[in-house]
C-alpha cells in the first residue's frame, strides 16, 4: 500500500509537469493547427535564465529567502520566455501561416536545434546544479514521502490550470481564443484581430514553458541545455494521448502519462516476473499511446474537428 | 597440404612487412621509433597531451641513461600522433605510425579510440600499450599485440561487487544501470561479483543516459529494502538519484564506478552527496609507489599532471624493458617478452594476464566526506 500510494505521489508530480508543458503544445495547435517543436527549448530557456538569475542573486544579495530568490528568478524567467515564443512566432511562424503545413513543421524544428545551440553557447555543456532555494522539508504519512517540492509542484500546477480554464472560457481574450480556433478567416470577419489572438496564445504557452521549465529545474536539481528535448517530446506525447488541441485533454494526459510511466517503471517487473523490466517503462508508455490512438484517432477527449483550444 | 603452404606464405609475408619497420640507421647508432597516439586537440587535449608528456619523460631518461640493445646502441624517437579521441581518426593515425616504421606504440587514450587502431596494429604485428583504455573489449578481441597498464571494466565491477558485500556489509544490493556499453557493463560484473560473494541482488533496474526522474524505479527498490543500491552511469543521472534516495527517505548506501568518483557528482548533488562511495581504477598519485618522486621529476618539466602520465610513463618503460630482454627492437622478436613483464613502475608491479590485460590492476574506492572525495582503500582486483 505504501508503495502504491508513493507511486502514486511520483506519477502526479511527473505528471503534472508534463501536463503545464503539454498545454503549450495543445493550445498552438488548436488555433494554428501547428506542432511548436520549440517549445520543449523554452521550457528550458525559462530554466536557464532563472538559474542565471538565482546565480545573480545568490552574488550580490546572499542571504534572501529561498522563495523570493526562486520568485526572482520567475518574474525574470516568464517575460524572458514569453518575448522569446513572441519573437519565434512573428520571426517563425507569421510567414509560413498561409504555406504548406509542413514548412512550419520545418522551421519549428530549426527554431528548437538554435534555441539549444544558444543555450549551449551561453551556459556550455555541462550539467548546471539548480540551488536549493526552496525548504527541503520531507512529510511521511503511511510510509509514503512527499516534499515541500513536490506539494509546491501539484499546487502550482493546479493554481495554473484552473486560472488558464477561466481565461479560456470567461474572459473576451478566451473568446476570441475559441472563436480563432473553430475558423480563422470566421472570426476575423466578426472582428477578432487573429495575429493578437495568436500572439497571446503564444505568449500565455511560453509563460506556462517558463513555470514548468523552473519547477523542474528545482525538482531535479540540474539544468542542461538538452532538457528541453525529452521533456517537449513527452508533453507531446502527453497532449496527442489527451487529444490534441484539448486543453481537458493536455491536462488529463499529462497526468495519465505520468501515472502510466511511474506504475509501469515500478509495477512491470514484478508483475512479468522479472520477465520485463524497467527498461521498458517507456515502451509501456508509447504502447499505451498507440492503444488509444486506434481506438480513438483524436486522443482520449479529442474533440472531431470542433471546440478545439 | 594447403594449410602449411599458406603458413608459408604468411611467414614471408611477414619477413617482408618486417624489412619496412627495419630501424634507419644514423652513423653507428640505430634509432628506433615508438609511436603515442592520444588526443591533442579538441575537449580532451589536456589529457591527450599528458599522457604524450609522460611517455616523453621515460624516453628521454632512457635516452641519457643510454640504451643497448643487441651490442648496439639505440637512440629513441618518440612519433606523437593526434587521433581526436575519434573511432575514424585513430584508424588513420595508427596505419600512418604504422608506415612509419614504430617499433611500438604507447596508446591510445580512450577506449573507442583504443579498439578500432588495435586491429591495424596487430595486422601489422606491432605492439601497443595503453596506458589509459579500460574497456573490456579492447584486449577481448584476442591480439597478441594488444597490451594494457590500466585497471579494466570487468576489473572495477568485480572489487566494487565484492567490496559491497564483504567490506561495507550490504546482504540485499539493488543494481541500477544506464543502459549505455559501459554503464551496462559495469553494472553486470558487479552483479557476478556480487553473487559470487555471498550478496543477494534484490532488484536490477534499469534507466538511460537522458533520465533525471528515477522516482517509480527508486520506489520499487524502496520496497525490497536493500542495504546499497550500485549504480553504472555517469554523474549527471546519479546527482538526480542520491537526490531522490533522500526524497524517498531511503538509507541504502550508494555506490557508483569511475563515472561517478567526478568533483561534477558532488557539485550537481550538493549535501545530498555526502556518504556515497565511489571507485576509480589505478591509484590516487600519492598513493604509487614511485608516486612523489615521478610528480616531482614530471612537474618539473611540464607542469601539473592531468591524469594518466604516471601510466605513459610505465607503458613506455615496459616496452622498453621488454625489447632490452630480446635485445632487439624489431616487434617480432620483443613481443614474446611483452607477456613475461613483471616490471616495478611508478604505479605499481605490472604484469599482463593471458589477455594483455593488466594483472592484479588496483581500484581504489572513495567516499565524499565534507563535500569532497576522500580516498577510502585500494583494493587488488583478483582477490
Amino acid at each position: 500500500m505504501d508503495i502504491f500510494l508513493q507511486q502514486l505521489i511520483n506519477g502526479l508530480v511527473l505528471g503534472s509537469v508534463y501536463a503545464l508543458v503539454a498545454l503549450g503544445y495543445t493550445m498552438v495547435y488548436g488555433i494554428l493547427e501547428l506542432i511548436n517543436f520549440a517549445h520543449g527549448e523554452i521550457t528550458m530557456m525559462g530554466a536557464m535564465v532563472a538559474l542565471a538569475v538565482i546565480g545573480a542573486l545568490a552574488l550580490a544579495a546572499p542571504g534572501l529567502p529561498g522563495v523570493l530568490v526562486l520568485g526572482a528568478g520567475l518574474v525574470v524567467a516568464i517575460p524572458v520566455c514569453v518575448a522569446l515564443g513572441l519573437v519565434i512566432e512573428r520571426v517563425a511562424y507569421r510567414p509560413l501561416r498561409h504555406a504548406p503545413r509542413l514548412a512550419p513543421l520545418i522551421t519549428a524544428i530549426g527554431v528548437s536545434i538554435i534555441l539549444q545551440n544558444v543555450a549551449m553557447l551561453i551556459w556550455g555543456k555541462q550539467y548546471i546544479p539548480f540551488p536549493a532555494v526552496l525548504p527541503q522539508g520531507r512529510h511521511t504519512f503511511h510510509g509514503a514521502a512527499i516534499t515541500d517540492v513536490q506539494i509546491a509542484i501539484l499546487l502550482l500546477a493546479t493554481a495554473i490550470m484552473l486560472m488558464l480554464i477561466l481565461v479560456v472560457q470567461k474572459t473576451r481574450l478566451g473568446r476570441a481564443m475559441r472563436a480563432t480556433a473553430q475558423s480563422r478567416q470566421v472570426a476575423s470577419l466578426m472582428g477578432v484581430d487573429v495575429n493578437r489572438v495568436i500572439a497571446a496564445t503564444f505568449a500565455i504557452g511560453s509563460a506556462l514553458a517558463a513555470v514548468a521549465g523552473v519547477m523542474v529545474s528545482a525538482y531535479y536539481g540540474l539544468a542542461h541545455y538538452y532538457m528541453g528535448f525529452l521533456l517537449g517530446l513527452k508533453a507531446f506525447s502527453a497532449a496527442v494521448l489527451g487529444g490534441i488541441g484539448n486543453l481537458g485533454g493536455a491536462m488529463l494526459g499529462g497526468l495519465l502519462l505520468g501515472l502510466i510511466e511511474s506504475f509501469g517503471a515500478g509495477y512491470i517487473g514484478d508483475l512479468t516476473g522479472g520477465f520485463l523490466g524497467s527498461n521498458y517503462q517507456d515502451v509501456f508508455a508509447f504502447f499505451v499511446l498507440i492503444a488509444v490512438l486506434v481506438f480513438r484517432p483524436s486522443g482520449l477527449l479529442g474533440a472531431r474537428g470542433v471546440e478545439r483550444a | 597440404m594447403t594449410g602449411h603452404r599458406l603458413a608459408w606464405v604468411m611467414v614471408a609475408a611477414a619477413l617482408v612487412a618486417g624489412c619496412g619497420d627495419k630501424p634507419q640507421q644514423n652513423g653507428d647508432q640505430q634509432v628506433v621509433l615508438i609511436g603515442q597516439a592520444s588526443p591533442l586537440t579538441g575537449p580532451q587535449a589536456h589529457l591527450g597531451k599528458d599522457n604524450e608528456n609522460g611517455a616523453r619523460l621515460a624516453l628521454d631518461e632512457i635516452n641519457a641513461a643510454g640504451l643497448t640493445l643487441g651490442g648496439k646502441k639505440v637512440v629513441l624517437e618518440l612519433k606523437s600522433e593526434d587521433d581526436a579521441a575519434d573511432p575514424k581518426t585513430a584508424t588513420t593515425v595508427a596505419q600512418k605510425l604504422v608506415d612509419e616504421g614504430v617499433a611500438g606504440v604507447i596508446g591510445h587514450l580512450n577506449s573507442g579510440a583504443t579498439i578500432p587502431a588495435s586491429k591495424i596494429y596487430s595486422d601489422n604485428n606491432i605492439p601497443q600499450i595503453s596506458p589509459s583504455a579500460t574497456a573490456v573489449a579492447y584486449t577481448a578481441a584476442g591480439y597478441k599485440t594488444a597490451f594494457r597498464v590500466m585497471t579494466n571494466d570487468a576489473q572495477q565491477g568485480s572489487v566494487l561487487g565484492n567490496y559491497a558485500v564483504t567490506k561495507l556489509g550490504a546482504k540485499k544490493i539493488a543494481i541500477i544501470d544506464d543502459r549505455t556499453a559501459y554503464g551496462q557493463g559495469l553494472a553486470d560484473e558487479v552483479e557476478k561479483a556480487v553473487k559470487a560473494a555471498g550478496g543477494d541482488v534484490v532488484a536490477r533496474e534499469y534507466t538511460s543516459d537522458r533520465s533525471t526522474d528515477f522516482m517509480a524505479i527508486l520506489t520499487s527498490i524502496k520496497g525490497k529494502a536493500p542495504d546499497l543500491v550500485f549504480f553504472g552511469g555517469m554523474d549527471p543521472q546519479a546527482a538526480p538519484m542520491i537526490k531522490q534516495m533522500k526524497q524517498l527517505g531511503m538509507t541504502a548506501k550508494f555506490l557508483g564506478g569511475d563515472g561517478v568518483q567526478t568533483p561534477t557528482f558532488i557539485q550537481l548533488a550538493g549535501p545530498d552527496a555526502e556518504g556515497a562511495l565511489a571507485s576509480n581504477p589505478g591509484l590516487p598519485l600519492d598513493a604509487m609507489p614511485g608516486g612523489s618522486a615521478f610528480k616531482a621529476k614530471f612537474e618539473a618539466k611540464y607542469g601539473q599532471i592531468q591524469n594518466y602520465a604516471p601510466y605513459a610513463y610505465d607503458a613506455m618503460h615496459v616496452l622498453i624493458d621488454a625489447m632490452k630482454r630480446a635485445g632487439s627492437s624489431a616487434p617480432a622478436k620483443y613481443l614474446a617478452e611483452l607477456p613475461k613483464t613483471d616490471y616495478q613502475g611508478v604505479t605499481g608491479r605490472i604484469r599482463f594476464d593471458a589477455k594483455g590485460d593488466l594483472a592484479g590492476g588496483a581500484v581504489t574506492l572513495y567516499q565524499v566526506k565534507d563535500g569532497k572525495w576522500q580516498t577510502l582503500e585500494t583494493v587488488q582486483s583478483g582477490k
